[in-house]
Formats: C-alpha cells, structure tokens, sequence
C-alpha cells in the first residue's frame, strides 16, 4: 500500500465516469486527467456533480459507467480502504474520542506500518501542518481551523499519492479561511508531487489555489483550464458568471464590431458569424466611469459602496451592467445618467453555440 | 424554560406535583412504608421492625436475588451482542431488509410477554432443544424478551452516526473490521451502554414470562415476591420488593457513572 516516500505522487484519470441514483444522473461521462503534482480545484454550484467525482476517486460511490484511475492502477472496482487515498472532508471527522496523535496514527496502525516507524512518521505530519504542540489534546479541544490542521495532518501521515478535499475551508470564518488557504498552498510546495483533488464553491480559493480549474454545473464538466484562461477567456457563459461574475450582454454581432441597443462597440469578433445574436462578457472592474472606447449610456440603477471600491449597477439598453470603480468622493445618484466604457482587449465575445444548454 | 412568568412557573409546578406525586412516588413510598411494618390495619403502618429485612436478605429471597441479578446480566448481555449485531447488519442492508428486520425485532415486544413465555416453553421442551427445567430456559426467555429494545436503541444510533466517520477511517486504509473495532463500537458505545441499563432493568422486573418457565431451583426475585404477597406474607414482600427496586437502581447508577465516562461530546 502507500508505502512510498513522501511525494510519491501519481495522477488521478476519469475515463467517462457516470454515477446515478436509480434515474437521476448526479455525474454525467466526466472526463478529466489531474497530472502527478498538479492541484486541481473542481468548482461548481450546489448539486453540480463535483463532490460526486471526488467520491468516486475516494471509493464511496460506484460509477455506473466508465473507469477511474490513480496512477496506472484502475481503482473502479476497489473497496475505499484499498486506495491509498488521503482525504479531508468539510466536517473534519476527526475521531472525537482518540487524541491527535492518535487520529494521526490511526492510517499507519490500520495500515499495520512498522511500529517503531510511527511516532516518526506521526511527528512529522504534525510539524509539517503546525500542531506538534497538540498532539495530547483531543479534537473537542480545538478550534476550527485547528480541527482542519489535524485533518490534514491525519491525511498526509499515510502519504497518499492522492489527497483529496471536499470542500475543506467552509467551516471556516472568512479571516481564518484566507490564512488558511495561504498555508495549504505552502503545503504544496512542500509536497509537490502529490496530486490534489479540490472540491470548492468558492472561486477566490479555486483561483488562488488551483493549477487548473474544472468547471462543473448540473452533472457535466463545462470548463477546464488554468484560472487565467478560465477568468480572462471563458469559453462558456456559465464559466463566465461563476467565475469572477462577468457582466453577460447579448449582443448583435457585425463585422468587427458588435451592437448592444444603440451602441456600437469594437470588440474581437473572430470566430463569430456575422449578423448572429451572441453574448459580451466583460468583468465589472474592467468597467470605467466616463468617457471612452466602447463607451455605454446608461442610468444608474443602484450603488454599492465596498470600501476601496464602488459597485454601479447602470442600466444600459435594458441590461444591468455591473462597474467596478475606485472610490468615488462624489458617487452618482441613482437615476442619474452616466458613460461607461472599457477597452476593447477586455471583452470576450462567447457565440451563442457554447453557451449553456 | 418556555414559561417565564412567575406565576405560570408555580401553575406548572404545582401540575406537575399534582399528577406526579400519587401517580409515581405515592405507590412506591407505600410499599416502603408497608415493609417496615408488621400490622396495617389502620389509615397507617404500624408496628415498626427491620424483621421483614432480615427475612428479605437471607435465605431463599437472597437466593432470589442472586438469581435475578445472574439472569439479568446474562440475559441483557446476549441481547446487547444479539440486538447490536443485528442492527449493525440491519444498517448495512437495503430499505426493504431493514424494515423486514425492524419488524421481527418488534415482535417480542408486540407479542404480549406470557405468550412469549409459552412459545419458548412449547418451544424447548422436547430434545435436541431440551432447556425446560433448567436456569437456561429463563435465561433465554428473558434475552428474547430485551433484545427488541437493545436492537432499537443501537439501531437509533447508528442511524445518528455520522458516516464521515466511517468514511474518513476508510479512506485510511483501514479495512471494515477494524473500522468497526477502532471506530464504530467506540463511538456507539454510550448507546450501547443505555441499551445494557435499559435491557438489565427490564429482566430484573420481568415476571409474566418467568413464571410459565422457572424451574424450582431458579427462582428469581420478582415471582418471589408474587408468591411471598400470594401466600399473605404482604410486608415480606413489601421488603422483598424494595430490594429489588434497590439493586436495581444501584445497578443503574453505576451503568450511567460508566456512560459519562464513555461520552466524548
């Protein structure tokens, strides 16, 4: 079993991986690969399928069609103790009536590693998540993100080629959750063979975390790509708003320029069919206030003040368009007309073919 | 609390002392007042004495005694395993075969506990299964009669569990045996332990069932009692009865020290 050194990583494969519940399809024939090393972040609203991949890699659920692989092995058929998975789930499980250490022990013991090799082995994974101080407490003595450490820890003590986590940071507060991310990506660094399933519906974690992002919705995977693709060129509508909360126009598509109402707006229209409906996905801090290229009337419909920044949501040509803006001394009244515009480089044009179905 | 006024508080209380008082702890309070006495012929007990006591915990009632506590471990224990494995098997199946299960665990306690009682009577007193006549009939009698509540309270909890746990401990590489050993049992082991209490208490009271079956040289203290208040001795078995209820408790007492130990949250 896992017996490798620390970072003996391996890639997990989906080979059109289906699960269902008598007629209700909850993963629809995935196809993914997450390469030896690489973090891999699976995002997507409620219900979309991707805590249901995870659990088909971690053995809980059993496809009805298609194979999943660790490494070279096809894992479809193995019991979950047989994987060599190490996996953290939202709620912790920590075993609540065994100290840290022994939550940490428990994989090797179960696993029968050599007994003089465990409190090594045990320390270690301590150290490395930083509660070597806690190995005495039991797990109702912690705090939150104290919980999660151990849990990983416990994760890491079998030295998995694969660790997953299922949603790992929800049960943590906003302050907590962003430290926390900071250190797993450290941890990472520290163990960069091994692969890493993330399951998230935070995109700011699947965006600072992720080497690559899939994008699920409704049992189907429709995006996969770096964070910087996936953000700055989505491919479809849903990426568009479930990352980074594009401003979705439909638009009239011309020759090198599109039309939204009465304006005309220069943007990149390769690869669309002239005279055809399609959709302009522009994010709302590359919206400017005032005149400019691509410039959009409009009045405002409501305002937002978040501190660094002002939110303006200005109706243009019966469409909602959110801006982004620096603080404004004198922001707008509602009702008031106001110019936006961006830059044409900023905006993606999507072809109403590749949207949802 | 859901009421706060002062007023609504001493109602309540008051209700509450009301009802309670001769409905649970007047009948109780009489019969220990009837076991210190040697006449009541009047609106009280007269004739004070320990001599029912000393009669009570001697002789054939302590033999009594030690029957009852022996059959009530005995018994609640093999129901504890019974009903336990049962229900860890039970979860483990399909809707269809858990409701099946339910229902045939349900059963003993449907049925009423004289007709139990006689069933195992018809049911063991011809060879190869020949245990009329000796503890053993009583014994497993009583063990049919608890494992319906040791099976339904198990059952509850491992419903409550949270399958992260089992989950987590698997995807350790831990196989489903030492899940089980390591994980499971530890966790349930505050129900299991309310399942032994409620299971001992209920064979220490049990006498419907036991008096179709007792063979003469295991006697357990309930049908002792019946037969002592039968016979007219009603302050020896007043006695006898209050050490019942007395081991009984002390016996629950220590059950529930064991259960907060053995409570992680």
């Amino acid at each position: 079993m896992s017996g490798g050194d620390v970072g003996g990583g391996v890639g997990i494969r989906f080979d059109g991986v289906s699960v269902a519940y008598g007629s209700h399809t909850v993963l629809d024939s995935l196809d993914l690969t997450v390469e030896r090393g690489e973090v891999m972040a699976l995002l997507g609203p409620s219900g979309s399928g991707k805590t249901t991949a995870l659990r088909a890699v971690a053995g809980f659920v059993t496809p009805v069609r298609g194979r999943v692989l660790i490494g070279d092995r096809d894992v479809t058929d193995l019991p979950p103790h047989r994987r060599g998975v190490g996996m953290v789930v939202q709620s912790y499980a920590l075993f609540p009536h065994m100290r840290v250490e022994d939550n940490v022990a428990f994989g090797l013991k179960a696993q029968k590693a050599e007994k003089t090799a465990i409190p090594g082995r045990v320390a270690e994974a301590l150290e490395m998540t930083g509660m070597a101080a806690y190995a005495k407490r039991y797990p109702r003595e912690l705090s939150g993100g104290q919980q999660q450490r151990v849990a990983i820890a416990r994760a890491l003590a079998i030295r998995p080629g694969v660790l997953l986590l299922d949603e790992p940071l929800s049960a943590l507060d906003a302050q907590l959750r962003s430290g926390m991310l900071a250190e797993l990506a450290s941890l990472h660094r520290e163990l960069p063979d091994v692969s890493i399933l993330y399951v998230t519906h935070d995109q700011v974690e699947a965006l600072t975390l992720a080497d690559r992002i899939a994008v699920m919705d409704k049992a189907r995977l429709r995006d996969c790509g770096t964070p910087q693709e996936l953000y700055r060129s989505p491919r479809t509508e849903f990426t568009a708003s479930f990352v980074g909360n594009a401003n979705l126009l439909p638009v009239r598509v011309g020759s090198g320029q599109v039309r939204l109402g009465e304006a005309e707006l220069t943007v990149d229209t390769a690869g669309v069919v002239a005279g055809a409906t399609a959709t302009l996905c522009v994010r709302p801090h590359l919206v400017g206030l005032g005149e400019g290229a691509n410039a959009l009337r409009g009045t405002v419909a409501e305002v937002q003040w978040r501190g660094a920044t002002h939110r303006l949501y200005v109706d243009v040509a019966g469409q909602r368009v959110k801006a982004d803006v620096r603080e404004l001394r004198v922001p707008p009244a509602l009702g008031e007309q106001v110019v936006l515009h961006f830059a044409p480089e900023d905006a993606v044009l999507l072809s109403a073919g590749v949207s949802d179905e | 609390m859901l009421v706060h006024s002062r007023k609504g508080k001493w109602t309540l209380w008051t209700l509450f002392l009301v009802l309670f008082v001769p409905l649970f702890a007047l009948p109780l309070l009489v019969i220990v007042a009837a076991s210190f006495a040697t006449n009541w012929s009047g609106a009280f007990p007269s004739g004070p004495t320990f001599e029912n006591y000393a009669s009570a915990t001697r002789g054939e009632s302590l033999r009594a005694l030690t029957t009852s506590l022996v059959t009530a471990l005995v018994a609640s224990l093999l129901a504890l395993l019974v009903g336990s494995w049962a229900a860890l098997a039970a979860h483990a199946l399909s809707k269809k075969g858990k409701r099946l299960l339910d229902t045939l665990f349900m059963l003993p306690v449907a049925v009423p506990s004289v007709v139990v009682g006689l069933a195992v009577l018809v049911a063991f007193s011809q060879p190869p299964f020949l245990l009329n006549g000796t503890r053993w009939i009583v014994i497993l009698a009583h063990a049919i009669l608890v494992t319906a509540f040791a099976y339904q309270s198990v059952s509850a909890a491992i419903v409550r569990l949270d399958p992260a746990y089992e989950q987590a401990a698997a995807s350790l590489g831990a196989r489903p045996s030492y899940v089980l050993w390591r994980v499971k049992l530890p966790l349930l082991l505050p129900s299991l332990n309310a399942a032994a209490g409620l299971c001992f208490a209920l064979s220490m009271g049990e006498l419907s069932a036991t008096m179709m079956l007792y063979p003469p040289d295991w006697m357990p203290l309930p049908v002792r009692i019946f037969t002592a208040t039968d016979r007219g001795s009603l302050f020896t078995g007043s006695a006898v009865a209050v050490v019942l209820m007395g081991a009984t408790l002390l016996v629950l007492l220590a059950v529930s020290r064991v259960r907060t130990r053995a409570s992680y949250r």
